[in-house]
């Protein structure tokens, strides 16, 4: 028992240490730039395409529903332009990020972890190194860039989109007209709702493709391997989403 | 010159190798035969640090691949071309990228790079295949595409895993006769990784047989071919127990 528990230790350690190595590695593959930087665009673009039809759709469905649980919970006590608050304030700083995020850990990171883990089955990430390129710049940090940079803009496309909805849900379904439901959305409007929520999402693509690369790169064993890596790939990033989600609200909120 | 010295590798506790020594003279070719699972791919992998020893060292030129920088490492594998025992072509890229890649790490303009690359898949009888992609192309085809790989480089050293297994045997002829003519026109260091007698007597210069983790025996094809050692004569006349 207490061996098994030290040899968990020693694993999360080493895990962890291990970990630290691939940063470091990465940090070093900057300065090749030749590399990378076109490979970054293509990765953007991948990115995008894959995550920002889910995002788009989950904030929109979002957006009505968090219009009418707020009319519901007011229920007359609460001025009803305060619906425009709530779903501003909501999409802004947790939703929009997040479930936007938990949609990219399922297709970006899931779809990295297997691409990748097939090359390193199948020796291409070998080839690679043979051929003088480093992984590191040629795979790693192309996807960790491309989901650092283009995640916040998908997640403030989907946040314009979850207002967009709120509002036509309050205007159609509550009867709140239009200037009273801006008037909500202004009134506890800081700045810092703003670039919180996109802080925020830059640091989960960046969380996202980097599990995604370093699961990926690790995977062992043929094809049960892969499909083992994409699983884990999607478990560790929406777990780690989740914990950096409350981290954040816990440094920057308080 | 690559010399292997007493190279030892286990893999999660069972060894591998154990302690691998040969020696491969510049401008030879050395085959190095033996059976399936006795860690002749886990051997090549070590010159270019691919996998790095447990103990004992490779070392190329003089320099001692296992004590390497990311720099000097990089440099090591610029000179060295490796053929993949399953090809390991990029699948999410052409045919022609695929030679293509190694080729950009040089300084060399689009032109060169389009003509080497058409002069390469000359050589392995593919011409016309640049713009497919390795999912469409035979086991065969591949093989050959990992070929060119690294021939294109035209790399002092050239490193090929099993290159006519699986190749019907006029392509296997026509593979060997390649090898042995990049190794007279090129003048490139090559081992050869093979199963294949035909093939070994053809291409090698020297034959090194590999058997329970160490050199068993190496000479020259004739030395070999009138080998007293009961492993190896059994080995290349392929005769059961
Ligand atoms: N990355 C690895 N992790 C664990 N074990 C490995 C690894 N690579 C090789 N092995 C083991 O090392 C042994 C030797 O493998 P290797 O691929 O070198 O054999 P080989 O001589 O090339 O055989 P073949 O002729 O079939 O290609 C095998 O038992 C294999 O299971
Ligand atoms: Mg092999």
């Amino acid at each position: 028992m207490i061996e098994r528990l030290g040899r968990r230790t020693v694993d999360a350690i080493k895990a962890v240490g291990g970990f630290g190595h691939f940063v470091g590695d990465l940090a070093r593959a900057v300065p090749d730039v030749a590399v990378w930087g076109r490979l970054t665009l293509v990765q953007m673009r991948r990115v995008g395409v894959d995550s920002l039809p889910v995002a788009l759709f989950i904030a929109a469905f979002t957006g009505v529903v968090l219009a009418l649980q707020a009319s519901y919970t007011f229920t007359g006590t609460v001025p009803l332009y305060f619906v425009g608050t709530l779903v501003g304030k909501t999409m802004m700083l947790e939703l929009g990020p997040v479930l936007a995020g938990l949609a990219l850990a399922g297709r970006v990171g899931a779809s990295m972890a297997a691409e990748l883990g097939t090359m390193k089955v199948t020796e291409q990430v070998d080839a690679l190194e043979t051929l003088a390129y480093d992984p590191q710049s040629f795979l790693v940090l192309p996807r960790v860039l491309a989901g650092t940079t283009m995640f916040p803009v998908i997640v403030a496309l989907a946040i314009l989109t979850g207002i967009f909805t709120g509002w036509i849900a309050s205007f159609v379904l509550l009867d709140l007209s239009t200037q009273e439901f801006l008037k909500g959305l202004k009134l506890f409007y800081r700045f810092k709702d703003t670039w919180f929520g996109l802080f925020k999402s830059a640091t989960f693509g960046c969380t996202i493709t980097l599990v995604g690369c370093v699961v990926g790169l690790s995977t062992r064993g043929g094809a049960e391997g892969v499909g083992r890596s994409t699983t884990r790939a999607v478990v560790y990033s929406a777990v780690l989403l989740l914990v950096l989600d409350a981290f954040w609200a816990l440094v920057l909120l308080r | 010159m690559i010399e292997f010295q007493d190279l030892r590798k286990a893999f999660d506790g069972r060894p591998v190798l154990e302690g691998f020594t040969l020696r491969v003279q510049d401008g030879e070719t050395t085959v190095i035969i033996g059976y399936s699972g006795t860690g002749k791919s886990v051997a090549l992998k070590h010159v270019v640090g691919l996998l790095q020893a447990d103990a004992g060292d490779v070392i190329v030129d003089g320099r001692a691949v296992s004590t390497l920088d990311r720099a000097a490492l990089t440099a090591l594998r610029r000179e060295i071309g490796f053929v993949f025992q399953f090809a390991a072509l990029f699948d999410s890229m052409s045919v022609f990228d695929n030679l293509a890649l190694g080729l950009r790490r040089r300084e060399l303009s689009d032109d060169e790079i389009a003509e080497r690359v058409a002069e390469a898949l000359a050589l392995v009888d593919l011409t016309g295949a640049e713009d497919r992609y390795p999912a469409e192309l035979s086991g065969g085809m591949r093989k050959r595409v990992g070929i060119a790989r690294a021939i294109a480089l035209r790399p002092r050293y050239i490193l090929y895993d099993e290159p006519t297994t699986g190749l019907d045997p006029v392509t296997a002829a026509v593979i060997d006769q390649l090898m042995v003519r990049t190794r007279e026109h090129l003048r490139v260091t090559g081992i050869v990784v093979t199963h294949d007698m035909r093939s070994a007597y053809t291409v090698g210069d020297r034959i090194a047989m590999l058997y329970e983790g160490k050199i068993r025996q190496v000479g020259t094809v004739a030395q070999i071919q009138e080998t007293e050692d009961p492993v190896v004569r059994q080995f290349i006349e392929g005769r059961p127990t």
